[in-house]
């Protein structure tokens, strides 16, 4: 039984005429709102003085977990270590204090940033041409297919090119992205090697395919022994190839997306090249694509000028457009450049360290989980808590919540959907050799509390502020707003 | 060199490599074909010590004219707000920084508490009932308020003024024809929305757009505007400034069915465009069209209050290709920034500053003693008329010090003398006194 207390919430805390902040006073003239637009009841906004704010954002930070707090192998998210000097530089003034609106030849410092991380990236993905501008993955993504849009367009072939391949693998991203996108879903099955199924992909890929949406290593952490003839078989037709980047810190360096035969490549800085998650964002998506596809990219475009100055070019007759806001989220730039100048060509050595991570852990795990494509994985895996369910009652999510009391952040669970009690392990590069340990440690301790003592981990976690939750009875009540008593500001 | 940051020695690799049973760690990589293998190291600078990036990027850094090099004026979308210390020093905390999407919700009870309170400031600010925990920009949140509105009333064509953000428009109508939607104008008449032309507009339409105050830093007749599209059955959607709603009326409380904005100004650094965040709420009938995570209260087994992501049926994750949007990684760590902001102004610091920005902005047209291009009152931001290229006269100021504000003629037509001043609470009337010194000599 833990011994936390539950911190109320901020609006719990509050007190009628309490005021953290403090605003200059100047002497102005009047300026009143017309009557019909001014607001009639203050909204109900917190009132606490400074300190209590800072013991009450204290407390929640005290009930989070970051890659700070221990490891954190969630599988997908690609978790590692976030240095701290990206923080430092984003923070400069230079950087943070820099109106996105400033003009072009005071603000050269940042373009040559911004144009520095396109020429890495593309040199990275082994693609022509990349845009920044995407503020996620999945924002990526359906940039991406905004791209494939407007390429068949450009030809004429729209109207016949309907349908966007997409393994039973793939992330819910990339179905929903294609929706988003107008075009319609045509799954493809996974072998028994975990490979694309190839005879079913023959079967499916035709005149009125767009695209395929591929995620290389896969979720299941393999690597796409066919991607040249999957390559081949599209571009045969005619369709592009699409590349998600959520696995891209297996292979940088090492075999790069153009080369596969990608057309189109979604980056996630927030997880190859180390900018923080923030639980639950800032991220970057920019899009990298081959030369064909660069006069539909995201405008304005971030170019070089011929006396070596950078600039913004508005003029792309053939752009989708605008996908956000200014040039993209520039301070995930800063740390992600940063990141990738301590490295260098060295990124090859980052991707060996995952893979090399990930294979110790499963050699040292595959006999107690099982594993249901025995290959050489690369940078995660994916295990099965199928016997422990089969024989002790134990499902992925008691494994995952017991991993908790070890200090220890679960995996990604039930994902991929192909594995029944899924449990998908991703190490990183950054994580030693004792953590690794430490995590198998735990990992073979619960397959034997399984069998010795069920309860323990069907009643796990056990000291964090809150046992498990009541998922279902959160969906009934939808409780998702605090609900003041008596209106107490104004 | 970059291996600081990597932990293995060669010793650990040897017996690494002897437990999974391979000779070396190329033999790891056998699956990968030999004609997709990169046999050359990538064409990246070579690798620099954390002494040497450093300087680098100070260098950069150094290239650019920031606010704290010239009194600026510019506002368009993003404006110069005060940070508060609080704000950076509670974001800075790693166990929110370095925390993934809160998936686990035993291990990330901080993150969905803040989410929960966050989604109840907005819907405070905004007079709705339901938020979600962010998107991406003020600019994104409209297209996914379109996406719901043309769910929820099953009609293709969306209204947008032209006193929108012209960005905000842009990334509507690249998100359109995915959609399949189609979007129209409705012109501006002196520099305001006309609510007759808006409800002409309006009828068939899923969605009808305004910004609240607009683009020019105009007062819209917002009820005004609600009032029409509703009449048309189109949703009213209001794109607001959040620090403007201590002194303007919320969304919600004039008939608006959807409000979105960028929160950027919310405890938010400039940064050159983003990370910002976009803040999207609505009425409750609404809920199970949102896109995005959402937080909710609820209960673990002992009875204690808890919160966990919810309604999660509506996501790519769960519904795949039937999803509401493909959202997942939004702007949780802004969005935090945001609610210590706003928690820090209280509800009086939010009247205050919206007075302040107000007076100000008065301040600015007395001052400068040039003909304002509209009669509307305004908010934070002033449309005046130079009778010069408003490009040049930027330039010219800004060789004194001073960039006096956008040139409107960058996006409408005809306006090419028209410059668009900002002022928050950080540009004082000794600032504006200067502002109203340079112009005068460059127009001279």
């Amino acid at each position: 039984m833990s011994d936390w207390r539950e911190e109320p919430l901020i609006f719990e805390k509050s007190k009628a005429g309490r005021c953290a902040c403090s605003l200059p006073e100047y002497e102005l003239p009047e300026a009143k709102v017309p009557a019909e637009l001014a607001r009639a009841e203050a909204p109900c906004l917190p009132e606490l003085a400074e300190p209590d704010l800072a013991r009450h954002f204290s407390a929640l930070a005290d009930r989070n977990f970051g890659v700070d707090s221990g490891f954190y192998p969630l599988g997908s998210c690609t978790m590692k270590y976030n240095p701290r000097l990206n923080e430092r530089l984003a923070a400069l003034p230079g950087f943070a204090d820099l109106h996105p609106h400033q003009l072009p030849e005071d603000a050269q410092g940042a373009l040559e940033l911004c144009f520095l991380l396109q020429e890495a990236l593309a040199e990275i993905a082994g693609l022509d041409a990349v845009s920044l501008q995407p503020a996620a993955g999945s924002q990526g993504e359906l940039t991406g297919l905004m791209l494939v849009r407007a390429y068949f367009q450009d030809r004429g072939e729209l109207e016949t090119r309907r349908k966007v391949v997409v393994p039973d693998t793939a992330h819910g991203t990339n179905p929903a992205s294609v929706t988003m996108a107008g075009f319609e879903l045509q799954p493809v099955k996974t072998d028994a090697r975990g490979n694309l199924d190839l005879e079913d992909l023959r079967r499916v890929v035709g005149p009125d395919t767009a695209a395929l949406m591929l995620t290389n290593p896969s979720t299941l952490g393999l690597f796409e022994q066919g991607i040249v003839e999957v390559a081949r078989i599209f571009h045969e037709v005619g369709a592009l190839l699409y590349y998600d980047g959520a696995n891209l810190n297996a292979v940088c360096g090492i075999s790069r997306p153009g080369d596969m035969g990608f057309d189109i490549v979604h980056f996630n800085l927030h997880k190859t090249f180390s900018t923080p998650h923030g639980g639950g964002g800032p991220g970057a998506g920019p899009v990298a694509v081959r030369r064909a596809l660069e006069p539909f990219l995201p405008a304005p475009a971030i170019v070089r000028s011929e006396d070596g100055s950078f600039a913004l070019d508005d003029e792309r007759p053939k752009s989708i457009g605008r996908v956000r806001g200014f040039l993209g989220p520039f301070g995930v730039f800063v740390k992600a450049y940063a990141f990738i100048r301590v490295y260098g060509p060295a990124l090859r050595e980052m991707s060996e360290a995952a893979v090399l991570n990930a294979n110790y852990l499963l050699a040292r795990l595959k006999d107690v989980y099982e594993l249901r494509y025995d290959r050489v994985c690369m940078h995660e895996f994916v295990l099965s808590a199928c016997k422990l369910k089969r024989e002790n009652g134990i499902s992925a999510l008691d494994v995952a919540k017991r991993l908790m009391d070890y200090g220890i952040h679960p995996p990604t669970i039930y994902f991929p959907l192909v594995v029944p009690e899924a449990l998908m392990v991703e190490p990183t590069e950054t994580e030693s050799i004792e953590t690794l340990d430490a995590f198998v440690d735990a990992m073979r301790r619960i397959a034997a509390e399984a069998v010795e003592d069920p309860e323990l981990l069907r009643a796990a976690p056990h000291d964090r502020p809150v046992e498990r939750l009541d998922e279902v009875g959160a969906v009934k009540r939808a409780i998702v707003r605090y609900e003041f008593g008596e209106r107490e500001t104004g | 060199m970059g291996t600081g940051y990597l932990a293995l020695t060669e010793a650990d690799r040897e017996a690494m490599l002897k437990a999974i049973g391979v000779s070396s760690v190329e033999g790891l990589f056998a699956d990968i074909p030999e004609q997709v293998r990169l046999r050359r190291e990538l064409a990246l600078p070579a690798p620099a010590s954390e002494v040497e990036v450093e300087r680098e990027l100070t260098e950069l850094a150094g290239r650019n004219v920031h606010t704290g090099r010239e009194l600026s004026f510019l506002g368009a979308g993003v404006y110069d707000h005060y940070v508060p210390a609080i704000v950076d020093a509670v974001v800075s905390r790693p166990e929110f920084l370095t925390a993934y999407t809160p998936y686990q919700p035993e291990l990330s009870q901080g993150v969905l508490q803040a989410i929960f309170e966050y989604q109840t400031v907005i819907c405070e600010l905004t007079g709705m009932e339901v938020a979600n925990a962010s998107g991406y920009d003020g600019a994104t949140v409209a297209a996914d308020a379109c996406f719901m509105a043309a769910h929820a009333t099953g009609r293709r064509k969306i209204v947008v003024a032209e006193a929108v953000n012209p960005q905000v428009r842009r990334v509507v109508k690249t998100y359109a024809p995915g959609f399949g939607l189609e979007v129209v104008e409705v012109p501006h008449a002196g520099g305001v929305t006309d609510p007759g032309r808006f409800r002409a507009e309006a009828e068939g339409a899923a969605a009808a757009i305004f910004q609240q105050p607009n683009f020019f830093g105009c007062l819209e007749p917002a009820p005004d505007l609600a009032r029409a599209a509703s009449e048309a059955g189109a949703l009213a959607v209001a794109h607001v400034d959040p620090l403007s709603l201590g002194v303007l009326e919320a969304p919600g409380n004039y008939g608006c069915q959807i409000a979105v904005g960028e929160g950027q100004g919310a405890g938010n650094h400039l940064s050159f465009g983003g990370p910002h965040f976009g803040f999207l709420a609505a009425k409750k009938e609404l809920i199970r069209r949102m896109p995005g995570r959402i937080a909710g209260e609820t209960t673990d087994r002992r009875g204690r209050r808890g919160f966990v992501l919810t309604l999660q049926t509506r996501e790519q994750h769960i519904r795949r290709e039937k999803a509401t949007s493909n959202i997942t990684t939004n702007q949780s760590l802004c969005a935090l920034a945001g609610l210590v902001y706003l928690s820090w102004l209280g509800p009086k610091g939010l009247r205050e500053l919206g007075e302040t920005c107000m007076g100000l902005s008065e301040l600015v047209k007395r001052k400068l003693g040039l003909p304002p291009v509209f009669a509307a009152p305004s908010f934070k931001e002033l449309a005046v008329r130079l009778g010069r290229p408003a490009e040049e006269v930027v330039r010219e100021a800004k060789k004194r010090g001073v960039n006096p504000g956008y040139p409107l003629g960058r996006d409408y037509a005809g306006m090419e003398d028209v410059l668009l001043v900002a002022v928050t609470e950080k540009r004082s009337p000794a600032d504006i006194e200067r502002l109203a010194e340079v112009l005068g000599e460059v127009l001279a």
